[in-house]
């Protein structure tokens, strides 16, 4: 068009043109986004790694690095994670409970997701909304009326293990509904469908064809279930006994507000690699039983990502 | 018979689950907050039947929480403290995840799972890593008075409320960004094309059809972060300690495990619980407005 020959042909931009260029529109080069961008990343994940480098401090300083030595996992014959009883056992009773709540919320879960996707009669709607509810109640709220519960209602289960479980149970239903739901959508009813036209009663169309193709949701859930149950500390504080019931979160929490020492890092640590762990685990199980099923340009972190909301 | 109660058998133990341990409990505060309290040993004694409910306990709270009281300044606090941390967590995290949808290329899938981490990391284990750096003879304040900005060391973790703020901002923002990532990603891009095309400046694309095509995400995310924040305890027990910062859920916390007097504190959660019903009612109520009007249009 005419426009563009008429237009005079611009001198290279001074600095301080692109200076004003760059103020009234800043989003028009994405390097300052970018620089945003990657100082958060670093933000966000720089403190947490110099807290991983202090657990492998050689002296009893968090904020002095006095060279690399492993005392504090199993070296130190009284401070370490390894010799230290208190330690030690946060670290059982988190995976203990961690463990349980995966075997008893990953198949609630499932069947309730099922159930829910399928029900549409009387009920099924406040059955929904019920299970939203756990997913946005602050915890502290369900940390209080489940100490409530124990201590005024089920006074014959009092606090504990067995409360800690049942409370982490809780709020990990919700998470495996939401997970495989996403699945359940994904895949649709044809292949029931199909089954049963050909034939199979729902039981065996459920567990030869719904089963198997639920089966990346399950595991992935289950991941899921186990990182948030280790990370938990609201509900597993309210619903502590104290002494052996504390789990690795409620020790780092009175550490820190104590002296901690660099053992407290260490054990920070341990945790962070396992939930890290299963959760990369859950992402390849996922990612492998998915292959090929993904359109053009659909990654599977994105999936990953879209579990969390 | 037997096709009719298959579905809502697989969702019964669920179900029932949640009510007996989610819902019975929140009854059973209720209850102990409109419970009376025991003269002898101050224990609480919840009252069941709604019809024979004391109101006594929660009219003393509204009380000390209303202007005037003694826990105005807490809840004043807790409003103040959770909305500069929003503030801050939308200022950075609207850019982080606009950078990460639109323009990161082929670092977009590193990014992501760089920002997706921190959700796997432990909180307690994130503010671990804050005590450590904030330390007296800790790595920022080394830097700060070894670049001069300040000539002596600072006491970060002595009650200020910048501290708890930004604590709460570095806790809870991988939250915010991913809504916002969900909500920018998904936006068409031709609808961004035919604004270009139709002479719109980058800048004023953005203002115009990005920015108000991510509102769901934002206040979504927004909401997201703001319920856990209003009872969040520990955050400021940690980085803090002192009584200057704590918030309201600092007062649940004490009335149950400090000195035990678990009406007030039942009562206080009741209260909490209200208001955060409110936020939540009203986010619900936006998102129901939102897909009536993109049916009716």
């Amino acid at each position: 068009m005419s426009l563009v020959a008429e237009a005079p042909v611009a001198p290279r931009p001074s600095t301080w043109s692109r200076f004003r260029g760059w103020l009234a529109n800043p989003w028009g080069r994405p390097r300052f986004l970018a620089l945003i961008t990657w100082g958060y990343v670093v933000w966000s994940i720089v403190p947490v790694l110099i807290a991983v480098q202090f657990s492998f401090n050689a002296t009893r300083s968090r904020t002095n690095w006095e060279g690399f030595s492993t005392r504090w996992y199993w070296g130190d014959p009284v401070d370490s994670v390894w010799h230290d009883p208190t330690l030690r056992n946060a670290l059982a009773q988190s995976l203990k409970l961690a463990v349980a709540d995966v075997v008893i919320a990953t198949p609630i879960g499932v069947l309730l997701a099922i159930g829910l996707a399928r029900w549409h009669g009387r009920g099924s709607g406040s059955s929904n909304f019920l299970m939203l509810f756990p997913l946005v109640t602050p915890e502290i709220v369900m940390g209080v009326s489940l100490l409530l519960l124990f201590t005024e209602v089920f006074t014959f289960i009092g606090t504990g293990t067995t409360a800690q479980i049942l409370g982490h149970v809780t709020f990990s239903i919700s998470y495996v509904v939401v997970i495989v739901r996403g699945r359940l959508f994904s895949i649709g009813r044809q292949y029931e469908e199909a089954a049963a036209d050909l034939g199979a009663s729902p039981t065996s169309a459920l567990t030869r064809i719904l089963l198997p193709l639920l089966m990346p949701a399950i595991v992935a859930s289950a991941a899921v279930v186990f990182a948030i149950s280790i990370d938990d500390f609201v509900i597993s504080q309210w619903l502590s006994k104290g002494g052996e019931t504390d789990t690795v979160p409620v020790k780092i929490y009175s550490a820190t507000r104590a002296a901690p020492l660099p053992s407290t890092n260490a054990i920070a640590t341990i945790m962070m690699v396992l939930t890290l762990a299963s959760i990369t685990l859950g992402f390849l199980v996922w990612r492998a039983f998915t292959r090929g099923e993904r359109r053009a340009g659909q990654s599977a972190v994105k999936d990953m990502g879209a579990l969390e909301i | 018979m037997y096709r009719r109660w298959l579905w809502p058998g697989f969702a019964l133990p669920g179900v029932v689950w949640l009510i007996v341990l989610f819902l019975v409990p929140f009854y059973t505060v209720l209850a102990v907050a409109l419970g009376t309290v025991d003269p002898i040993l101050f224990q609480a004694v919840p009252i069941w039947n709604p019809l024979e409910w004391n109101v006594g306990w929660l009219n003393e709270v509204v009380q000390r929480l209303g202007p005037g009281g003694n826990l105005t300044d807490v809840a004043l606090r807790t409003i103040q403290y959770v909305a500069i941390a929003l503030g801050l967590s939308l200022l950075i995290g609207y850019p982080v995840a606009y950078y990460i949808a639109r323009l990161a290329g082929r670092t977009k899938a590193l990014l992501l799972i760089l920002v997706i981490a921190p959700l796997w990391i432990n909180y307690l284990m994130r503010m671990l890593a804050w005590v450590n750096l904030l330390a007296p003879d800790g790595y920022v304040n080394r830097f700060l008075t070894y670049t001069h900005v300040l000539s002596e060391p600072r006491d970060w973790l002595g009650g200020r409320p910048s501290t708890v703020i930004l604590a709460l901002v570095y806790g809870y923002i991988p939250f915010l960004i991913l809504p916002l990532f969900a909500a920018l990603d998904r936006i068409d891009t031709s609808h961004l094309e035919a604004a270009r095309d139709l002479g719109a400046s980058r800048f004023s694309t953005f203002l115009h059809v990005t920015l108000p095509l991510s509102k769901p995400g934002i206040l979504g995310g927004a909401v997201l972060i703001a319920l856990p924040m209003f009872g969040d305890y520990y955050t400021p027990d940690i980085v803090s300690g002192a009584p200057q910062t704590s918030m309201i859920g600092n007062q649940i916390d004490f009335y149950f495990h400090g000195g035990p007097q678990p009406t007030i504190g039942a009562a206080i959660t009741v209260v909490l619980s209200a208001f955060l019903t409110l936020i939540m009612g009203y986010y619900l109520w936006t998102i129901h407005k939102a897909t009536r009007e993109a049916r009716t249009s």
